[in-house]
């Protein structure tokens, strides 16, 4: 029969070019750059570049990134998780219950804290393989409940729904400043005294730079990106990710445990909203039963735009922390681009839809969907 | 001929009242295309999953190599050596072909205490395995959804016969397939054969069946009437056996023969 010996002449060449932007990420490499081009056009000289103005929508978009990752393995692996934003309220305000009103040292509160919000995350797993109801509406639950909690526990404890004195309770801490603390210090400083970076002119901070060292909130999200690029390219865990999400019977049927790895992505999820939560609480100070809102939609919106399929199976966590780079950028930008902030959803929007046609289309030509 | 790589002796099995096997027997060996025909609803499904250790037979007895075997779980069975490829197979559309070749039995490289997925070894491996199968890949990373519904079954036997499969038992592959689509998978089929692989056949396809088969064992209502060898038997005595004879002989006769 066919002894094919050379190549099939129904396979197109494809050019290097062609190839290489053939990939799930193209859709956020291009809306990264068409964001950055259009601000650098209508908001370069509103101080969105200097400094300052770096860090803000860095800070910003570093936020969203480390959200997007945990969304996304858990997407590419075939679930949603919607209780993500009342997670982050959840764990904050626990922080603040055992480490300011109990009293407990820091780190045993942050440490706790991770434990039992991560011990939800593999709840909301267990209960989505056991049952196979779809995870939108089983994180849909957990998202009402986590919520009530957040408000009731304050309420009944404290009578109030807003925690502070987390910074003073976490003086000294050992484990606190991984969260909180800003590194870089001394090479900020000596860029501000070469003038690189500006420095306050007036003021009791007179001489230091504006910019005083990078928070470890940008730290854990650029290592939590590299982790799930790694993770879910390299390893064979990641293969287990992929082949969850793609058809569930076909991975089980070759042998793949798609029960334990879904369980262990949601748990994944959760560990990111908390990190999330703990670098938020450290930099405010304190808690509130409203943080958090509407995160869970950011996230998957952050994670979409970076080209995965909410189907599950496909997509790249390059893909969602440029997503994330995206949101930040834009949400911040239009703050210095000075446009009524009302528009920053109409401009969402336009980015969502114009970044998912243009995913589909490329996937369509990467897989031979039809 | 060698001996039997599998022996199903007398294998009943009833799904509370309904008898789907009724006692049958059949022998696999090494290097030969067993071909199980059967009309829709003859118990074909239910024989080749009992051997795959889906079923446990209600009675009966499986020896296999010699020994006699008690499958509890598909996973025994795979262990052991016998791979199915369903008809709707486990290939994952999204997923590259080499993530697809090696998912659940991914290779690995380590570095200390880290356990990587050896994407280098997987790609030569696939694109090796692929050429011996005769189909050209534009890489490895190409995905499975781009590929035909018979490269696709084509990938899939290149990788049961690659991790070991002895037995390999194809359920209905050509039934959704084009002709020359068909005709790829019957040329993958007999080159299987000559590696000495127990390939078993199932169809409901008559012509299919006679181009790779080399014995045929026809069920029928959840029984069987022997084994016949290549040679001995026509397609129309088969076709008569697998539909129970009388009845499609008269409806052959209006459509003209060409069932």
């Amino acid at each position: 029969m066919s002894d094919v010996s050379s190549g099939d002449e129904r396979i197109k060449e494809m050019s290097k070019v062609r190839k290489a932007l053939m990939r799930p990420e193209l859709g956020g490499i291009v809306g990264t750059v068409a964001v950055f081009v259009f601000f650098g056009l209508f908001a370069f000289d509103s101080g969105m570049f200097n400094a300052q103005g770096i860090m803000n929508w860095s800070v910003v978009s570093a936020q969203f990134m480390i959200i997007a990752v945990g969304a996304c393995l858990l997407m590419i692996s075939g679930e949603f998780d919607l209780s993500v934003g009342s997670m982050i309220g959840f764990a904050g305000m626990m922080i603040a219950i055992f480490g300011v009103t109990l009293g407990w040292p820091m780190w045993i509160a942050i440490l706790v804290t991770f434990v039992i919000c991560v011990a939800f995350g593999a709840l909301n797993g267990y209960i989505v393989v056991k049952t196979g109801l779809p995870s939108f509406i089983v994180t849909l639950a957990t998202l009402f409940i986590l919520r009530g909690f957040t408000i009731f526990i304050p309420q009944t404890i404290e009578r109030k729904t807003i925690i502070g004195g987390i910074r003073e309770a976490a003086e000294g801490d050992w484990l606190a400043p991984l969260f909180g603390a800003k590194i870089g210090a001394p090479i900020f400083n000596w860029l501000g005294d070469m003038g690189i970076i500006a420095t306050f002119e007036r003021g009791n901070r007179m001489g230091e730079p504006v910019v005083d060292g990078i928070p470890m909130l940008m730290v854990w999200a650029l290592g939590l990106v590299i982790f799930g690029h790694w993770l879910l390219t390299r390893t064979r865990f990641g293969n287990w990710i992929f082949a969850s999400g793609g058809d569930a019977d076909a991975a089980r049927n070759s042998g793949v445990p798609v029960n334990a790895v879904k369980i262990q992505m949601f748990m994944f999820t959760a560990f990111c909203a908390t990190v999330f939560a703990v670098c938020q609480v450290m930099e405010f100070g304190s808690a509130g039963a409203d943080r958090g809102l509407l995160k869970e939609f950011e996230a998957i919106i952050a994670v979409v735009i970076g080209g995965a399929l909410l189907t599950g199976g496909y997509g790249s966590v390059i893909g969602a922390a440029l997503g994330a780079l995206i949101f930040g950028v834009v949400q911040q930008g239009l703050f210095f681009a000075g446009v009524e902030s009302s528009l920053f959803r109409v401009f969402l929007g336009v980015i969502l839809l114009a970044a998912v046609i243009l995913n589909t289309y490329i996937r369509r030509i990467i897989t031979g969907e039809r | 001929m060698n001996d039997p790589i599998i022996q199903m002796k007398n294998i009943q099995k009833h799904f509370g009242s309904v008898i789907a096997l009724a006692g049958v027997s059949v022998d696999i060996r090494g290097g030969e295309c067993h071909c199980l025909l059967g009309d829709n609803g003859a118990g074909k499904s239910t024989f080749i999953k009992t051997m795959s250790g889906v079923h446990k037979p209600t009675s009966g007895e499986i020896i296999f190599e010699g020994k006699p075997m008690n499958f509890t779980r598909p996973r025994d069975a795979i262990e052991a050596g016998i791979a199915t490829v369903h008809q709707h197979l486990a290939m994952i559309p999204l997923m590259s072909v080499s993530r697809n070749f090696f998912m659940g039995n991914e290779p690995i490289k380590k570095f200390g205490p880290i356990r990587l997925f050896d994407h280098d070894h997987a790609n030569e491996i696939t694109m090796r395995e692929m050429k011996k199968m005769g189909i050209n890949l534009r890489g490895p990373d190409q995905a499975v959804g781009t590929l035909s519904g018979g490269e696709r079954q084509t990938v899939a036997i290149a990788r049961a016969v690659h991790f070991g499969a002895k037995v390999l038992i194809l359920d209905e592959p050509t039934s959704a397939l084009g002709v020359r689509q068909t005709s790829n998978v019957l040329a993958t089929i007999d080159k299987v054969r000559k590696q000495g692989i127990a390939v078993v056949f199932i169809t409901h396809n008559v012509r299919h069946a006679m181009a790779v088969g080399d014995r045929f064992t026809v069920l029928n209502r959840g029984q069987t009437h022997g084994t016949a060898m290549k040679g001995e038997i026509t397609p129309e005595e088969l076709q008569d056996l697998m539909a129970g004879g009388q009845e499609l002989a008269t409806l052959e006769g209006s459509l003209g023969g060409t069932v």
